[in-house]
């Protein structure tokens, strides 16, 4: 650590103002702050002081997502020798989907991260810690077959349309990982849905439909068995088929505080509720699919553990927070079972309750306020 | 029944006003500083959508329309109008944006002012307009369907310009670049707003 303080000290005056790389100072200030937490203290006022910065946290929920990355590579590699009829063991599986998913995420912290250093060369401010999380989500909710490019594009477009126009990361409207899952799905809808894409390098004639997009076309006898779904040996996007690994995740988030308990749990009570009346209308086969099973299928339980609790594009607000997670759950169901054109409701439905999230915010607060001024006549 | 509220749901949420057509922006981009106002503005514009679609129903079906003049006498079957229905519904919006704006100002003096001109320019907002012709083209089969048309795009159009509103208070005091502040991050955020609505389009109900 003493060696990489010195080496950081000798090269620092450089990136002083005035120095011969100082345009590149947010970069050095970002490996700086990488390996040692900033000294600087505030001069005036009272302040709290935690240990806990913006970067520690959004490092403990990569951290948290490392389990359904790990066992999203696994689970390629496991998708790709069944479909060619190969028996699965675990390393050579496991390497195969490491080798598959590696340079998605490579493309994806390279020109997000990129992005972010131009733009904070551009407009003066530091290189902030958002994209960590962001650039581990986007590659989990891809489909492993998504062209580079296309990642690319979509990175870019999070980056500089979804977070740097409203000022940078913590002034986001939509959940930036989502904003590309979303921009890649309307563009090229031919690579992000359907049979095809969710195995890397499928054998013709194996059919690779999620559960959900064979629920929506009605072959309800081909779903998985539950235990498969809860485990994840089923196609979907890289991070969100297995949902053990995503309560792992979740554990680690709900302990640390960082993930709010009130969205995860109000949005399983509203994806249950809306489950359980589209049970009760029945009708088609999609609607009877029991709704505690919606919520081991397709993306539910990741968008709600990852996603829907973004603190910057969720409710605010703990009574708002509620409501956020609720409408979530119930949007998600809705648009899952009833819009034919897409099996995946989640992302759809968190970006939707992210636009109206300030909107509840507001409500909230208007309340409290009602309420306090009705006590204080009293 | 079901079908008006079939018809009611699919215009808030699917055949959203602003989102899927891209119609009354300029009071919706113009009015959508701070929720109380955009509250304001979206109430009227239920209003006055909510009337003028129906009456605009009972006029297309008994006098504009090819042979809706029948009733008269069956001399009239013939007679087709509908090249007045432009100028007739527009008449009939202008009227009932002047009652909505005599009615505002009586009872709720602040919210007038702080609408101005907007109040009266809802009779030239394209929203208004184009709920009277999307009525007319689709065909509905009762005024009770109309009613709902209208009413449940007034509420989309309200759903819209609230929802924007409370994005704009809160970005209020976001680092936004320069050239962008303003219109510019407005209509930024109406295209992600319009990406989040995309989630409905297709719904079959």
């Amino acid at each position: 650590m003493k060696f990489i303080r010195k080496q950081l000290d000798n090269i620092k005056p450089t990136f002083e103002k005035g120095g011969k790389l100082a345009p590149f100072r947010s970069l050095f200030d970002a490996i700086e702050t990488l390996f040692f937490v900033p000294n600087k203290t505030s001069q005036s006022g009272v302040h709290i002081h935690d240990s806990n910065d913006s970067k520690r946290s959004m490092i403990i929920v990569v951290l948290a997502m490392i389990p359904a990355l790990l066992f999203g590579m696994w689970n390629t590699g496991n998708q790709h020798f069944l479909s060619i009829n190969e028996t699965v063991t675990l390393w050579p599986a496991f390497w195969y989907g490491f080798f598959q998913v590696l340079p998605i995420i490579i493309v994806s912290y390279g020109v997000g991260l990129g992005l972010e250093i131009v733009f904070a060369q551009l407009r003066g401010h530091e290189v902030k810690e958002g994209f960590f999380v962001s650039g581990m989500l986007i590659p989990l909710i891809m489909p492993v077959n998504t062209p580079l490019w296309m990642v690319a594009v979509a990175t870019a477009f999070a980056v500089i349309i979804g977070v740097e126009a409203f000022g940078g990361a913590g002034m986001n409207i939509l959940n930036p990982a989502l904003t590309a899952r979303a921009f890649l799905f309307f563009a090229y809808p031919s690579h992000m849905s359907g049979d095809a894409v969710w195995i890397a390098e499928k054998a013709d004639g194996f059919s690779g439909a999620t559960p959900l997009a064979d629920a929506a076309a009605g072959n309800v006898g081909n779903l998985p068995s539950v235990s498969d779904m809860f485990f994840g040996f089923i196609p979907g996007s890289i991070g969100e088929t297995s949902t053990l690994a995503i309560l792992i995740g979740a554990a680690i988030l709900l302990y640390t505080g960082i993930g709010s308990w009130k969205i995860m749990f109000s949005g399983v009570v509203g994806g249950l509720t809306m489950g359980f009346i589209l049970n009760a209308f029945g009708g088609n086969a999609l609607m009877e699919i029991p709704a505690w099973q919606h919520l081991l299928m397709g993306g539910f339980a990741f968008g709600l553990v990852f996603m829907a609790t973004d603190p910057v594009s969720a409710a605010q607000t703990s009574k708002g927070k509620y409501i956020y997670g609720f409408l979530i759950g119930i949007f998600a169901i809705l648009i899952r079972v009833l819009n034919p054109a897409y099996p995946e409701g989640m992302m759809l439905a968190i970006l939707l309750l992210n636009v109206f999230a300030p909107l509840i915010d507001h409500y909230v607060v208007q309340g409290n306020i009602k309420r306090r001024l009705k006590r204080v006549k009293a | 029944m079901e079908n008006l509220v079939n018809i009611f749901v699919k215009s808030i949420f699917i055949d959203n006003m602003v989102f899927a057509y891209f119609l009354g922006m300029c009071s919706y981009l113009a009015v959508s500083k701070t929720v109380k106002t955009s509250v304001g503005l979206g109430f009227a514009v239920i209003f006055v959508l909510g009337i003028t679609v129906p009456v605009d129903y009972l006029l297309h079906n008994f006098v504009l329309r090819e042979g809706a003049l029948e009733w008269l006498s069956p001399k009239f079957a013939t007679v087709d109008l509908s090249f007045l229905s432009f100028i007739m519904f527009i008449a009939i919006i202008a009227s009932m944006v002047q009652l909505v704006e005599m009615i505002v100002e009586k009872f709720a003096p602040a919210l007038y002012s702080s609408l101005g001109i907007f109040l009266p320019l809802i009779a030239v907002n394209c929203a208004i307009l184009g709920g009277s012709l999307f009525m007319q083209e689709r065909d509905y089969n009762s005024i009770a369907e109309a009613t709902s048309f209208g009413l449940g795009s007034g509420l989309g159009f309200f759903l819209a310009i609230v929802g924007i509103a409370a994005i704009r208070e809160k970005i209020r005091y976001s680092d936004i670049p320069a050239p962008l502040r303003g219109l510019g991050i407005t209509f930024i955020i109406t295209g992600l707003m319009g990406l989040a609505f995309m989630s409905f389009m297709g719904i079959k109900l």
